[in-house]
């Protein structure tokens, strides 16, 4: 059978413990769609930063509240989706980490970094509450994702 | 995450390896930084070499230990930055804030 292109979905609990599970899910994914490893790494971080908002930030370490990433492999790009259940932020009102005032702020890196790394990157804040990161990376041309015999 | 502090006269050269990412990581930094400065320590380096994986937390120390030691009239620099911290660090302005070195004399010289 050939895989062209698949929906992988996860969902655990508020707790920084689960993001290193998270990381070697997506360090799979991304060595399985032939991504060279300088991409795979920075995929790598990003996930790994939205999903620490998540849990952080979003759903501020609640035990009672999930976090849900969804990877959609694709031929050309690979879809990542990271859902809180928080009561969601304004994306526009974040500061700029890149201001003078703001360059020794221990903290607020993370999102600009997902944005450096990512091709597409959006945040969804959803009426029922929660917050959604939706990003893309695109395959470049000369790799593609792996013909796999199951 | 392991830290060992080696002394080399009055400079504290911090060897750091494995990962610096949200807990023990940055934790450890903070702590070992802080012990440094309550022992009376004020030249500070932290060597990044054997850093395998830092996350914007990691960054976010970093700088925190820099300015605690700046604050308290020290010195923080740092050493032999792998191409991704460097990255990090280039496309965050935050090589405009930190001395960096690429061998350890030269670090060492630094303090002179």
């Amino acid at each position: 059978m050939t895989i062209k292109s698949d929906r992988i979905e996860i969902r655990i609990g508020s707790a920084l413990e689960y993001l290193d599970l998270v990381q070697t899910l997506t360090d799979c994914i991304t060595d399985f769609m032939g991504f060279d490893d300088d991409t795979a790494h920075w995929i790598g971080m990003s996930v790994r930063e939205s999903v620490t908002n998540a849990i952080q930030h979003g759903n501020k370490l609640d035990p009672n509240k999930r976090v849900d990433i969804r990877f959609e492999v694709a031929p050309d790009h690979l879809e990542i989706t990271v859902k809180d259940e928080g009561k969601g932020f304004q994306i526009d009102l974040l500061p700029n980490p890149l201001d003078p005032e703001n360059l020794l702020k221990p903290s607020g890196r993370g999102i600009f970094y997902i944005r450096s790394f990512m091709d597409e990157v959006e945040f969804i804040p959803h009426s029922q509450g929660g917050m959604e990161v939706h990003m893309v990376k695109k395959v470049p041309s000369n790799s593609a994702v792996k013909e796999t015999e199951i | 995450m392991k830290i060992e502090n080696r002394i080399v006269g009055d400079v504290h050269l911090l060897d750091c390896s494995g990962k610096i990412t949200l807990g023990e990581g940055t934790m450890a930094i903070r702590n070992t930084v802080r012990e440094v400065l309550k022992n009376g320590g004020k030249k500070i380096v932290l060597n990044l070499a054997d850093v395998n994986y830092i996350d914007s937390s990691g960054i976010g120390e970093l700088v925190s230990s820099f300015t605690t030691v700046t604050n308290q009239n020290g010195q923080l620099k740092l050493l032999s930055l792998t191409k991704k911290i460097h990255e990090l660090l280039a496309i965050t302005k935050l090589l405009t804030v930190f001395q960096t070195y690429d061998d350890e004399a030269a670090a060492l010289n630094s303090f002179k």
